[in-house]
């Protein structure tokens, strides 16, 4: 760095000195020279420049799982651009389609003489929302199953003891009921003692409470739990039947079976 | 002997049995030796708004004198042309045998009519009321001033009620000249389908079968109707809280009465004790139905049977308050019963042949008129008699039908009842031999009939 003056200026300048010297030296004592000025700083030497990450992104940064995202990048004064999670070399900007299955951090190491650059980027993977529930086959009603299930037992006329054609149709029916107990957790089950017309409404109305009354006890006895068992006596008051012969008669001496929710 | 006590039975329980003058009782006796009396009832006429309910007015009286069983009607047809409307038409006849057209009380009491009494009258308006001159008398006296039994104003409304009841009550003062208690005013509680197939509701009417009403309307079963002495209370079961209870219901107010049902699945058949203060009915609280006696609302409920079999429908004596006849299935098929209050000294009433059931008490307490199949199919019901003390009964249904439900009337002389004769279950009512059959109800089917003060 010269200064250029110009020979005016330099002689102005220099018998300003002299003629301030000379003023001083009369006066007093010469003060000391001004530091000098700070060295310059060295110059720096033309060497590698360091690699520089300019953007490393994911997009979207959130997938759900299936889904994919896309890495970009932008690298600068890079010698060799490396993506982990098996990438691999990469040119120095670019893009790729990443569909990692679960969260995964994608760590990229940018390598220069001048100095290595990393950056990192992560992939959320969220869990996909559960499938729809396979096609529900329509679950049967309570009545539904009762009556495909439940079979009604019948009595000879005017006995409430359980036949032996009874015995068997209640066994087969202990097992469902059980089951229908079992997949409908608050229902009962209500058992209807029936009679036939023949009967005096009064005396039917004992008579239709003992059918199901003894109906409940024998299901009871082959475990079925009381509690959930209620009866009720329709006497001759809800025929299955209406006409006057013993094929109607017999329909109607029975206990039937009702869910109740 | 058979023959002779079924006609003893007859005579006791029916005026109609007058013929049988050996009988000692007040009724036959008032009913004064002999045969049936004779009644002629020539229509009134009614005199400008009150004409058009003449009709009414006739048919009421003559159906409820008839009803009576007190009388023989003479046939319309017999009348004289003319009868008389008020006392000074009538005229004393010139000679025994001459004819006046009607106006002489002998040409009444003469052939062809050969009635011994006479009502006779018209109708007219007055103020805007319904007004009936009522007249009675006997034929068989030549004066008539001494022929008069009564001669009587009723008043009532300008409408056919109106005229339904001065019929009823002018009806009600010719039964009491010969010691027959008017049904007037006695109603009959029944069970009725008719607002609804599957549903079963209870109904009152008047003693003729007017003015039917519904009480109950639960749209569910409500059944077996009783009540209580003074007529206040009506007890019934119901299935309308689900299981079959009783239900109490004030006559009175229309309101329901508080009645602890026992827990049981079936509470059943209430009925009164004669004072009033009690209540039996069948509860199935042990497993088995028993007979229970209770508070009026149901607290303090005692067992009066212990068997393990059915006991249904305890009805207490209305005399004695002290037995109950009841329907039990402890001997095989049902069978009518008695015991005592506390349920001692059981003995059977029926025979042990086919089923009975529907123990009536006679007011008198004597009888029982009760439902029975013997002779006949299961299920093919005929209503019979019984003298509760010597157990003999007699037939007062023949077949037609099932005939079931006997209540009496508070004349002790009347029974409604309950057959499908008709094709339907219908109600009738009946003198107490069989005889008077008239029928009541006709829409829907209708049973249980209970007939009350």
């Amino acid at each position: 760095m010269k200064r250029l003056l110009k020979p005016r200026l330099i002689a102005i300048s220099i018998l300003s000195v002299f003629l301030l010297l000379f003023a001083a030296g009369c006066k007093k004592k010469q003060p000391a020279p001004p530091p000098p000025p700070p060295p310059p700083p060295p110059k720096e030497e033309p060497k590698p420049a360091a690699a520089v990450i300019r953007s490393f992104v994911a997009e979207p940064s959130t997938i759900t799982r299936g889904q994919s995202s896309t890495l970009r990048w932008n690298v600068e004064n890079s010698s060799e651009v490396v993506i982990d999670q098996g990438i691999g070399t990469v040119p120095p900007s670019g893009q790729r389609v990443v569909s990692p299955g679960d969260t995964t951090t994608y760590r990229m190491t940018a390598r220069s003489a001048g100095g290595d650059a990393v950056a990192a980027v992560t992939v959320t993977v969220t869990a996909p929302p559960p499938p729809p529930p396979p096609p529900a086959k329509p679950r049967a009603s309570l009545s539904e199953r009762m009556a495909r299930e439940v079979q009604d037992v019948f009595f000879d006329y005017d006995k409430s003891e359980i036949r032996e054609d009874a015995r068997a149709t209640l066994q087969r029916n202990v097992e469902a009921l059980k089951a229908i107990l079992n997949d409908f957790p608050s229902a009962a089950i209500l058992i209807e003692g029936h009679c036939d017309e023949r009967g005096s409404a009064e005396y039917n109305l004992g008579l239709g409470d003992r059918r199901a009354n003894s109906t409940k006890e024998f299901l009871v006895q082959l475990g079925v739990p009381a509690d959930r068992l209620k009866t009720i006596s329709y006497g001759k008051e809800r025929p299955f039947c209406t006409e006057s012969n013993e094929s109607c008669w017999q329909q109607n001496r029975r206990a039937h079976f009702v869910g109740v929710e | 002997m058979k023959r002779q006590w079924i006609l003893l039975t007859t005579a006791v329980l029916a005026a109609a049995a007058a013929a049988y003058t050996q009988v000692q009782s007040d009724i036959v006796i008032r009913l004064t030796g002999g045969a049936r009396k004779v009644i002629a009832l020539p229509d009134f006429r009614g005199a400008g708004a009150s004409a058009p309910l003449a009709e009414v007015f006739n048919a009421t009286v003559f159906e409820d004198v008839q009803r009576s069983g007190v009388f023989t009607m003479a046939p319309k047809s017999f009348y004289p042309l003319n009868a008389p409307q008020q006392e000074r038409d009538l005229r004393a006849p010139a000679s025994p045998q001459a004819q006046c057209g009607g106006l002489c009380l002998s040409d009444w009491g003469g052939a062809p009519v050969n009635a011994d009494y006479l009502g006779f009258g018209y109708l007219g308006e007055q103020s805007g009321r319904l007004v009936a001159s009522g007249n009675f008398f006997n034929t068989r006296m030549e004066q008539p001033s001494s022929a008069r039994v009564f001669t009587k104003l009723y008043v009532g409304e300008l409408n056919e009620a109106g005229a339904r009841k001065i019929a009823h009550e002018y009806a009600a003062d010719i039964l009491a000249q010969f010691g027959v208690p008017s049904l007037v005013g006695s109603k009959i509680y029944f069970v009725s389908d008719r607002q609804g197939k599957g549903t079963k509701e209870i109904w009152v009417m008047d003693f003729d079968g007017s003015n039917q009403r519904r009480i109950t309307h639960f749209n569910s079963i409500s059944t077996m109707p009783s009540i209580s002495p003074d007529g206040r209370r009506l007890a019934f079961t119901t299935y309308a809280k689900g299981q079959p209870q009783i239900m109490m219901y004030s006559t009175e107010t229309g309101r329901f009465i508080p009645f602890r049902n026992s827990a049981a699945p079936t509470n059943a058949q209430a009925s009164f004790t004669p004072d009033g203060r009690h209540v039996l009915y069948a509860s199935s609280v042990s497993g088995y139905m028993q007979i229970y006696i209770s508070d009026l609302d149901g607290s303090n409920p005692r067992r009066l049977t212990a068997t393990r079999a059915i006991e249904a429908e305890p009805k207490v004596n209305p005399k004695t308050g002290a037995d109950i006849a009841f329907v039990s299935g402890r001997g095989g098929l049902q069978q009518i019963y008695r015991m005592n209050m506390d349920g001692a000294d059981v003995e059977r009433l029926t025979n042990g042949e086919g089923e009975a059931s529907n123990p009536a008490w006679h007011p008198e307490g004597r009888h029982i008129a009760f439902a029975w199949t013997r002779g006949y199919a299961p299920g093919n019901w005929n209503l019979f008699l019984m003298d509760v003390a010597s157990k003999e009964t007699v037939q007062l249904t023949h077949g037609q039908g099932r005939n079931e439900n006997p209540s009496w009337a508070p004349d002790g002389r009347h029974l409604a009842f309950c057959s499908n004769r008709t094709g339907s279950y219908q109600i009738f009512t009946m003198l107490a031999d069989g005889t008077g059959v008239r029928q009541l109800t006709t829409e829907g089917n209708n049973w249980m009939p209970v007939w009350s003060k």
